[in-house]
This record gives C-alpha cells, structure tokens and sequence, in this order.
C-alpha cells in the first residue's frame, strides 16, 4: 500500500502533464482501476492535510501537482515573465467557446456583436480552442470548442466544472 | 497623413452600449433610448475623429438604436389596447445586451480561477528572474478609459490653440519610436505626462494614436492604479 502511493507520488511528480488514472494503470498493470482511484485519493489527503505549498489536483482529467494559490505573490517574484494574460476579447470569446461549444463562428459573432476572427484565431494560435469538426449545413462552416489545455490553464477538472451561467431571462414570455 | 489604426482591444458595440449604460446608472430593462442614442453617437464621432477604423458593427448598431429611437416615438398602432401594446421595440437588443453581459461575467469568472502561470505553477515552469520590483496593485485599462482620459486632457487645454506653422513634420512613426525611447529608458511614464508635454494638438493627436497602436501591437500595456488615477503605461515584457 505504502509503496504503491509512493510510486503513483513519483509518477505524478515526474509526469510532464496532468498523469491520469488510465496511464497508471498501463504502468502499473497489477493495480486495479479502482484500487489506483482509491491510492490517488488518499495522496491528495495526505497534501491536503499536510497544508503545505504544494496542492494535488485533478485538472483535465488527470491529476497534478501545483503550488497553492496564495503563495502566487511569492513565485512571481521568482519568475520575470508576467503572465502572458488573455485580452478581455480573447476572454469573452473563450468563455462564449466553452459554454456554448461545440459552436460555429457566426454564433459567436452574434453573441458579442463584432466579427471575432482575429479573437478566435489567437485562442487557436494558444491552443486553447481546437477545430471540432464542420456543421452539416451549406458551407460547412468550422465546429469550434475548448481543448484540454483550456481545462488546464483554467484548472478545471473537466467542462463540467465551469461555473454555472447566471440564467437569461427571457423578457417577453 | 491619414493613418488607420484598428482597434481590437475594443470590444465592441455591445460593450461600449453597456458601458453607456453603467455609467448613466440605467435600468437595462428600461433604456432612455434617445439618451443612449446621443452618447452612443458622441462616442463614434469621436472615435472618428481620431481617425479609428470603425468596425462596420459599431454602425450596425448605431443604425438599429435609431430604429428604435423612430419606433419609440410612433403613437401605437391603432386597435391595440393599453395591456396587450405591441412588442417594445427594445426588446430585441435588451436581449442581446443580457445574454452578452452573461458572457462578460462569465470571462470575468474564467478569469478569477486560479490560473496556471499567474496564480498556480506547476513544476520548472520556465522563466525565473533574479529580481522584480514591487508593483502596486494595479489593473489593466482598456480603451474606454484612455479615451476618456484623452477627452480630459483635450479639455485641459485652456489656451487657445495656436496656428502654428509646422516646419518639423511629425510622424507617427516618430512618435511611437519617442515613446519607446523614453520607455526603455525610464521604465514607465504617464498617459498625462506623455499628452501634457504640449499644447501642439496634432502632436497630442499623434501622441494618443502612437500610444493606441503600441498597446494594439502590445508592445505597451496601461495601468490604473483606481478610477480617476494616473494611467501609467509600461513596456510589456514579452517572453
């Protein structure tokens, strides 16, 4: 038990992107599924509990390690880069991306009300939004939606996780 | 010279309406549309002024509250009763103006998680400094604000302009190369600082357009310390 939490640790540790379950089970071919949810769970405990600077977490369906959020202040002084941060164009563009995906561009024109190619192109270009597919209607227009790096970047478990929209009130009912 | 400059940062109709909005303290269900007509106006006759390409959506726009504005001052269609008055021509674009402020919040929302690389780092992340100077709490502004802020220092000059006769041309060019100059050198300087130097409105002119198209080509990035502060405008620092 012991030793098994300490290799999933290391695996974790070492794994370049958020490690996820499926890939530990082809590491660890004796391990059951349901007995490497279980060692995964207890390793998180163990760092909540700890309550040091580092957290476990599951993002974009796998899990990972990363420094605690309040401690941010701290690591920026270590980095020089300042966060290469999305405009509030590329934001709006992305959050209408992910609540609405998978979507066509004219859709996302309509909700912000300007042509937002140059928008969707930056979040492409960042890899936060990928090609789906194209809709069968004339013209094939592109089927947009997020990437795992969108779930990523935005800590998120899976698109479940989004936070809910506020609800649109219809005026006229 | 005619210069053209895009604007991206601008985020369009729809948010420049709801900035209107905000900043009347309106009821969004209950639009003074021939107020907001006015403003909206005002705001692209300025923007024209400074010679921006105006997004063709900005007079899409413009072009519907004048529809309603017309439609809001027919008498009711005959045959129609108080209680069952026919749709508020307004209906349509407060719609649109929700579901639009739902997707602003919701970037608002995406943009308070905990975000990788700004407040969680995951392991040997690259980039380390060896020192950074403190920063104020500051937060980003945006075009809105530094027209507003242009608006004031035009406003600002109190004597008359004078008729000059330019013999030193003035490029944007230029300009934008001063700035930079000035920037790589002191670090930082003031939105105020660079417009106050002079009284000279085309260079004023050239010096908001200069500033406009460093934060479009985001080799600048303004700052506001609250509302009404200095804006103060720094090299981005682009890895």
């Amino acid at each position: 038990m012991e030793e098994k939490v300490a290799i999933i640790e290391a695996l974790i540790f070492a794994s370049e992107t958020p490690l996820t379950v499926e890939r530990v089970m082809e590491i660890m071919p004796d391990a059951e599924k349901k007995e490497i949810v279980s060692l995964v769970g207890e390793l998180v405990r163990q760092y909540e509990q700890r309550g040091g600077g580092i957290c476990l977490r599951e993002v974009a369906g796998g899990f990972q390690f990363h420094t605690r959020a309040e401690l941010a202040p701290w690591i920026r002084k270590l980095k020089a880069v300042r966060p290469a941060m999305l405009s509030p164009a590329a934001l709006e563009t992305l959050a209408v991306v992910a609540y609405r995906q998978p979507l066509v561009k004219t859709e996302i024109d309509r909700i912000r009300g300007v042509d937002v190619s140059g928008a969707l192109k930056g979040l492409l270009e960042k890899k936060l939004v990928r090609i789906v597919g194209r809709k069968d209607v004339p013209g094939k227009p592109i089927i947009y939606g997020t990437t795992r790096k969108f779930l990523e970047v935005f800590n998120l478990r899976d698109l479940s996780e989004l936070p809910t929209l506020r609800e649109l009130k219809v005026l006229h009912e | 010279m005619n210069y053209e400059i895009k604007l991206d940062i601008f985020e369009g109709p729809l948010d420049l309406l709801l900035y209107l909005i905000r900043k009347n303290e309106i009821d969004i269900y209950n639009i003074p549309i021939a107020l907001i007509t006015e403003q909206y106006l005002a705001h692209l006759e300025m923007i024209h002024s400074l010679n921006l390409d105006l997004a063709g959506e900005y007079l899409v726009l413009a072009s519907t509250l004048v529809h309603i504005k017309s439609k809001m001052l027919l008498p009711p269609a005959e045959g129609e009763d108080e209680e069952e008055e026919g749709e508020d021509p307004r209906a349509e674009l407060v719609q649109q103006l929700l579901e639009y402020q739902i997707f602003k919040e919701a970037a608002l929302g995406l943009e308070d998680r905990p975000l990788l690389e700004r407040d969680v780092f995951t392991r040997g992340a690259p980039g380390e400094a060896e020192s950074a100077a403190e920063e104020e709490a500051m937060i980003e502004v945006g075009i809105f604000e530094l027209v507003e802020a242009f608006r004031r220092i035009i406003a600002g000059l109190d004597h008359p302009e004078q008729l000059a006769i330019d013999a030193q041309k003035l490029s944007l060019a230029d300009r934008i190369n001063e700035i930079m100059d000035r920037l790589s050198e002191e670090k930082q300087t003031t939105f105020a600082e660079l417009l106050g130097e002079t009284a000279d409105r085309r260079r004023i002119v050239y010096t908001f357009l200069a500033i406009l198209e460093l934060m479009k080509l985001r080799m600048i990035r303004a700052f506001q310390v609250g509302p009404f502060g200095a804006i103060r405008l720094f090299l981005s620092v682009e890895e």
